[in-house]
């Protein structure tokens, strides 16, 4: 933690002297142009430090000494949840209290000797399917695993219809003899003048 | 002239849809408890803890628990209309104090009053994952069986109340009655 804030506070530093820079611009454009840079490169900072934060505190809660068996599973499992707090978050990559919880609950379950889809089943009766990041195959969310297919294959029906229509546009017009002949002649005299 | 209509058609189809999703709030996860028998629970009570209060000793009686803490900053803005609500005595309310520190939960109630019956102390949230507590405040409505008929995630508002919560307790406890 204490690492992170001196990051942040670096950052800061940072922003400031390159504020200042701007600052030897005349304008107010330039001005207000800095203010948004400040801004915009805080924040990018600020978020870049708390991944620094969250490589650095994601650790058991409990005493017991970790079992590395254990916490593969566990590790592998979270990834597949859902933080419901900070939704983006994977249960294995959220600091929040209640992701800590969980995985504390998963832990304890683990060491029970209870199966993954015991496990999953826990979950989801208490927080629902929105818990997985890989939503189940049902009636409900068919649209969701087969609608992006559905699109493709509309999609590629429309394009093959489009191109068809637009070969059907254009006749076919075969050469005639004399142009036949103009064309070889053309050809056999283009060839022999990149001989010589 | 369909011509210009099918990207128009789609454009109003996309703005509609778009339009949708950003009225929904996200955090909002429908609960699957909903319907379900309220988890039962057995937990020493926040002003006494010597003596326990569980989710069994409310059948036959419709209630509500309400899940809070003295850390959570929702609960305080929540926290007048439960005082509220619970004088006008339509439905009894209980606490579920979510992982927080009993001192700091009585000092809260101490400093702005207590809308519930009693509270509970859930120290290590456990109780609360099997309520499926994500974000306190929280509140379930229970009927006279112990089932889960309703649940606001986040603070319960006015028109949550109005709408929601105080006409499906008045129903359940006309039917309660009439049984």
């Amino acid at each position: 933690m204490i690492n992170s804030l001196r990051y942040l506070s670096v950052f800061r530093v940072s922003a400031v002297v390159f504020s200042n820079g701007h600052r030897s611009n005349p304008g107010d454009a330039d001005e207000a142009e800095g203010g948004l840079f400040k801004i915009l490169l805080s924040v990018v900072l600020i978020c870049s430090a708390s991944i620094v934060v969250s490589a650095q505190l994601r650790r058991p809660v409990s005493n017991d000494p970790p079992d590395p068996a254990v916490e593969q599973r566990l590790a592998k499992l979270s990834q597949e949840l859902r933080c419901l707090v900070c939704q983006n978050e994977t249960l294995a990559d959220s600091r929040a209290d209640l992701a800590e919880d969980l995985r504390d609950e998963i832990r304890t379950q683990i060491r029970a000797g209870k199966s993954d889809q015991e496990i999953i089943g826990f979950l989801t009766q208490r927080y629902g399917d929105f818990i997985l990041y890989r939503p189940p195959v049902r009636p409900k969310t068919y649209l969701l695993w087969f609608g992006p297919f559905v699109l493709l294959l509309a999609g590629l029906a429309l394009l093959f219809r489009y191109v068809k229509r637009r070969r059907d546009m254009i006749e076919e017009q075969p050469l005639s003899k004399a142009d036949r002949a103009q064309v070889e002649k053309l050809l056999s005299s283009a060839s022999r003048k990149e001989i010589v | 002239m369909t011509r210009y209509l099918i990207p128009l058609v789609i454009f109003g189809v996309l703005v509609v849809f778009l339009a949708i999703g950003l009225g929904r709030d996200p955090h909002e996860v429908p609960s699957p408890l909903i319907n379900k028998a309220a988890p039962a629970f057995k937990l020493p009570q926040l002003k006494d803890p010597s003596k326990s209060f569980s989710a069994e000793e409310m059948r036959g009686r419709v209630w509500l628990l309400n899940v809070w803490a003295s850390w959570c900053i929702s609960c305080r803005d929540e926290h007048p209309l439960l005082i509220e609500y619970a004088r006008g005595g339509a439905v009894p309310i209980y606490g579920l104090n979510y992982k927080d520190k009993p001192e700091d939960a009585l000092a809260w109630l101490g400093e702005l009053g207590d809308p519930y019956v009693l509270s509970v102390s859930d120290l290590d949230g456990r109780i609360g994952i099997d309520y499926g507590v994500y974000g306190a405040p929280e509140t379930y409505l229970i009927d006279q069986q112990g089932v889960i008929r309703f649940k606001q995630i986040g603070p319960v508002t006015p028109d949550v109340w109005r709408k929601s919560i105080l006409p499906l307790a008045q129903e359940l406890n006309r039917q309660g009655s009439t049984r």
